[in-house]
């Protein structure tokens, strides 16, 4: 099953480290409907993956598996060499495992810094009392989250709407909060459901440079869904294609590209 | 307390090294980071800038060399430059916003050796540009966020190197200390460019002299004492920032601040409250805009309340602030509009704590100067150059008015050409351009004078300078009246709806004007309008916009025929251009001026159209992205008419 080595260096110098996540022949029904069937996949260490496919074909779904918001019908879910019983959303969380969501799901009426100091609630270990009266761990723990929280604010330059109501926010800029939340959980993998979706060429390019910078400086491992072509094919490593809930192609961007079966799918019959 | 002058103060490490032994624990530079405002006394300070400068010694940096330094004000970037002195090197900060060519020009002007960037920004600016660079052997950068890839042969992080001086103490040291003591007060302290509003930029070489000597003169003139409080977020390449946030900071000993991000200014300004500040009138101009954009927000009572005060303001405040009679009813009602309006306002505006502020670089608008004034905020104006370490003449307090720019400053003498050009002879008059003799030669004489390149004359009531334009541009319209753009200009851009404005008519029968409208303020006004519109271009000319700008205008013909001399001046003619005119496509310099010759060529078929009476023009325009692409964008703009007064043509003959 694996043709590549434990761990290899991508042509830009980044380390690839060993398969982290792997899912073996998921099937999810929804009654009749088959969203996603039979796929097979994994997610190396350190690597950005897209999972990309036409409208319905499944990838929001898939991505919601991966979550634990979905319990598939069939297949396995392997993470850390471990098999992944069914889980809820917040214990995947728990695991290290972060996501955005493809319409923004922030507290409209929060500042922008208390959405994202909710990114850190799975650090925070004191009890409701100390929590109520603010002393003790409580205390310690809020500096030290505030502190995590600001460095996530600094590398994402969102400190000028630290204080901002989200609702205030256009929205590129929201995407970029939901981003900095699921950051600030110190995730292992992060899961992006269409990062860039609705955004102008501008901000895409922010969102491009802030995404590569994540995975280059933390180290995270990435997931998006990515409608977007060219950005998916300049920012991923691997690419999973779906086309009504199958697996079509598997592979670099550029195999991806010259393979027909996701030419003929996806991106239109190519003109030579 | 205050700082002790002596003999052996002939350079700015002798300064740091007093401000260390007199003010050792007084906070020397803050920065807001992380949320937090992180401070460093003058000692710590020191141990900084001492640390670099050894790192410098061991990438064998020498004396005379020089060291470029581009990134936004933080203590870091101060720092590099303190410490390119102290090893006996000439910093050079360049405008962090300058693109690849500019940068190019510079570094390879100055022949600069080693360059400190702000952050991967700038590092990849000049990785772009370093194939041309041949002296260039070292980039040492701040935030090293995003360039764990890059080749690390030709970068050196900043802390790195720090580490690297700090370990090289015992053998270093004595070489730092002998760079140290060679220094007079004849050697070069930095050198800045100019903006250049004509032609390439000019390498500025000012000495220790001039640096100290005028951070001394001025710091006096307004009693600056270690307990100032500033803040530092103009560009650090401008001279004004190096004089305020480098040599009277260094001087005095007082505390400079830097904010977070330049987004987060008006937060850090607010947080700060400096008690000595700087703005160039477009600050003020934002700020006095945003303030007017959120009371058309406010409540009716709100209102009534802002517009009633603010009457009451500007009628006795600038009077109260000169120290003249007020009457004692007068007095009552002001300090009641202090406590329920200007003071909160003040404070909003970060200006509660601001005993002296001044503004210069461009001409204020006289209500825009009266706005402040008449909120007790001491602001005054003075009038400068890089080529005189920033001061020529500046206001005394009690002497301030929004027509002229004051009185010489102290050890400053003036004079006025025949030609009318202004002329400035001081202690701060630059060495010389760098390299360029010629032009060294052109604007200073033998015996030190320096010509200006402004227009003025000295009024007779007052002893005050008056700028009248650059000389340059003055000129006359073709029946022989005054043509002073600039004087319209401003008048226009006082109104918050155009941000820019360019008049032309020079040897013409009349004037015509190019506006900018200001996104902010005029976005707002739609908003609340219900008018729909799709960015900048659609919204510039959308009719209703036009009108609204028309009325601006008439308005200014009025004020502008009130004044016979220049009465020659009100705009017949005007459209609204259909991009902000930018630093990036050449039309203004880094320092926001207009290159006005660049506007006249590059739209030459609208000024045509202005004049042959079209009533549309459609044209094509390139632009220069941030990044350094080129696009283009076309319009078809409407040109319009505005009704002028001409019951005062009595001057014209």
């Amino acid at each position: 099953m694996f043709d590549q080595p434990e761990s290899f260096v991508t042509s830009d110098g980044r380390t690839i480290g060993g398969v982290m996540m792997e899912m073996k022949n998921i099937t999810l029904r929804f009654g009749g409907v088959v969203a996603i069937q039979d796929i097979s996949f994994d997610i190396r260490e350190g690597e950005i993956r897209a999972i990309i496919g036409p409208n319905g074909a499944g990838k929001s779904s898939m991505l919601n598996v991966i979550s634990g918001f979905y319990n598939p019908q069939e297949g396995e879910v392997w993470y850390k060499g471990e098999r992944r019983p069914s889980m809820k959303p917040f214990e995947v969380a728990r695991q290290g495992i972060a996501r955005t969501f493809q319409n923004i799901a922030l507290f409209e009426g929060m500042s922008v810094l208390d959405n994202v100091m909710t990114g850190r609630l799975n650090h925070m270990k004191a009890g409701i009392l100390s929590q109520a009266f603010w002393y003790g761990s409580a205390q310690r723990e809020e500096t030290e989250n505030r502190e995590v929280v600001e460095r996530v604010l600094d590398f994402l330059e969102i400190q000028h709407i630290r204080k901002t109501p989200v609702s205030r926010l256009p929205y590129g800029l929201k995407k970029r909060v939901e981003l900095a939340r699921a950051l600030a959980a110190d995730p292992k993998i992060l899961l992006l459901d269409e990062p860039m979706a609705g955004m102008n060429v501008e901000e895409k390019e922010d969102m491009s440079r802030f995404i590569l910078d994540v995975n280059d400086e933390f180290g995270t491992t990435i997931a998006l869904i990515e409608h977007d072509m060219s950005v998916v094919m300049d920012i991923s490593d691997r690419v999973v294609v779906m086309d009504y809930g199958k697996k079509i192609g598997d592979g670099t961007p550029k195999d991806v590209r010259s393979n027909q079966a996701v030419i003929d799918a996806y991106l239109g019959v190519a003109h030579d | 307390m205050t700082a002790t002058d002596s003999a052996d103060l002939v350079s700015i490490p002798a300064l740091l090294a007093r401000n260390a032994r007199e003010f050792g624990d007084k906070a020397a530079y803050r920065e807001k980071e992380f949320g937090i405002w992180q401070s460093w006394t003058w000692s710590e300070a020191v141990e900084q800038v001492e640390a670099l400068a050894l790192g410098l010694l061991t990438l064998g940096a020498a004396k005379g060399d020089h060291i470029a330094i581009a990134g936004r004000n933080r203590p870091y970037l101060y720092w590099s430059m303190l410490a390119a002195q102290w090893i006996g090197a000439v910093p050079v900060p360049i405008y962090q916003d300058a693109v690849g060519d500019e940068i190019s020009y510079v570094l390879d002007h100055c022949n600069a050796r080693f360059i400190v960037a702000g952050d991967q920004e700038q590092v990849d600016k000049i990785l772009d540009i370093k194939d041309d660079l041949k002296n260039l052997e070292r980039i040492i950068y701040l935030d090293g966020r995003g360039l764990r890839k890059y080749d690390h042969s030709f970068l050196s992080q900043f802390q790195k190197l720090q580490d690297i001086g700090r370990s090289a103490k015992d053998t270093l040291g004595p070489e730092l200390a002998a760079r140290q003591s060679s220094q007079n007060y004849d050697d070069t302290c930095v050198m800045l460019y100019t903006s250049g509003t004509t032609g390439r930029p000019k390498g500025v070489v000012l000495s220790n002299r001039n640096v100290i000597e005028t951070s001394k003169n001025s710091s006096q003139f307004d009693d600056l004492g270690p307990n100032e409080e500033v803040l530092a977020y103009l560009p650090m390449a401008w001279v004004g920032d190096y004089t305020f946030s480098m040599g009277q900071a260094l001087w005095t000993g007082f505390c400079v601040n830097c904010p977070e991000s330049p987004e987060t200014m008006m937060t850090d300004l607010r947080e700060i409250g400096p008690t000595y500040y700087f703005a160039p009138p477009r600050v003020f101009e934002n700020q006095l805009t945003n303030v007017m954009i959120r009371m058309e927000d406010a409540s009716r009572m709100k209102q009534w309340m802002f517009h009633k005060s603010m009457a009451h303001a500007k009628t006795v405040g600038p009077a109260l602030l000169s120290g003249l009679p007020v009457s004692f009813m007068d007095r009552v009602k002001y300090w009641l509009g202090d406590k329920f309006i200007y003071g909160p306002l003040k404070n909003t505006l970060g200006m509660s704590r601001v005993r002296v502020g001044y503004t210069a670089g461009e001409a204020i608008g006289p209500e825009l100067f009266d706005f402040y004034r008449s909120l007790g905020i001491n602001l005054k104006q003075l009038y400068g150059q890089t080529e005189a370490t920033v001061y020529v003449t500046i206001q005394p307090d009690g002497e301030v008015r929004a027509d002229t720019v004051g009185v010489p400053a102290p050890g400053v003498e003036v004079r006025i050409g025949d030609n009318g050009e202004i002329y400035y002879r001081s202690p701060g008059v630059f060495v010389e351009y760098y390299n360029n003799p010629e032009s060294t030669a052109s604007t200073k004489d033998k015996d030190g004078w320096v010509a200006t390149g402004d227009a003025g004359f000295f009024e007779e009531t007052s002893g005050h300078l008056r700028i009248i334009d650059r000389a340059k541009d003055v000129g006359k319209i073709s029946d022989g009246r005054l043509f002073a753009p600039k004087y319209v200009e401003n008048k226009l851009k006082f109104f918050p709806n155009i941000l820019e404005a360019v008049v032309f008519g020079n040897g013409c029968d009349y004037c015509t004007a190019f506006i900018n409208i200001d996104l902010n303020a005029v976005g707002n006004w739609a908003e609340r309008n219900n008018i729909a519109y799709g960015g900048y271009q659609e919204l510039s000319q959308h009719p209703e916009v036009l009108d609204m700008i028309q009325t601006h205008i008439e308005e200014t013909n009025l004020s502008v025929a009130d004044d016979p001399m220049l009465s020659g001046c009100q705009v017949h003619r005007f459209l609204v251009l259909h991009k902000e005119l930018d630093a990036d496509d050449g039309e203004m310099t880094r320092t926001r001026k207009v290159r006005r010759r660049i506007v006249e060529e590059k739209f030459s078929d609208l000024i045509a159209g202005l004049y042959d009476g079209s009533e549309r023009v459609a044209t094509t325009t390139e632009v220069t992205y941030e990044d350094g692409r080129k696009g283009s964008i076309s319009a078809t703009l409407e040109m319009r008419d505005a009704a002028t007064v001409v019951a005062q043509k009595i001057a014209a003959e």
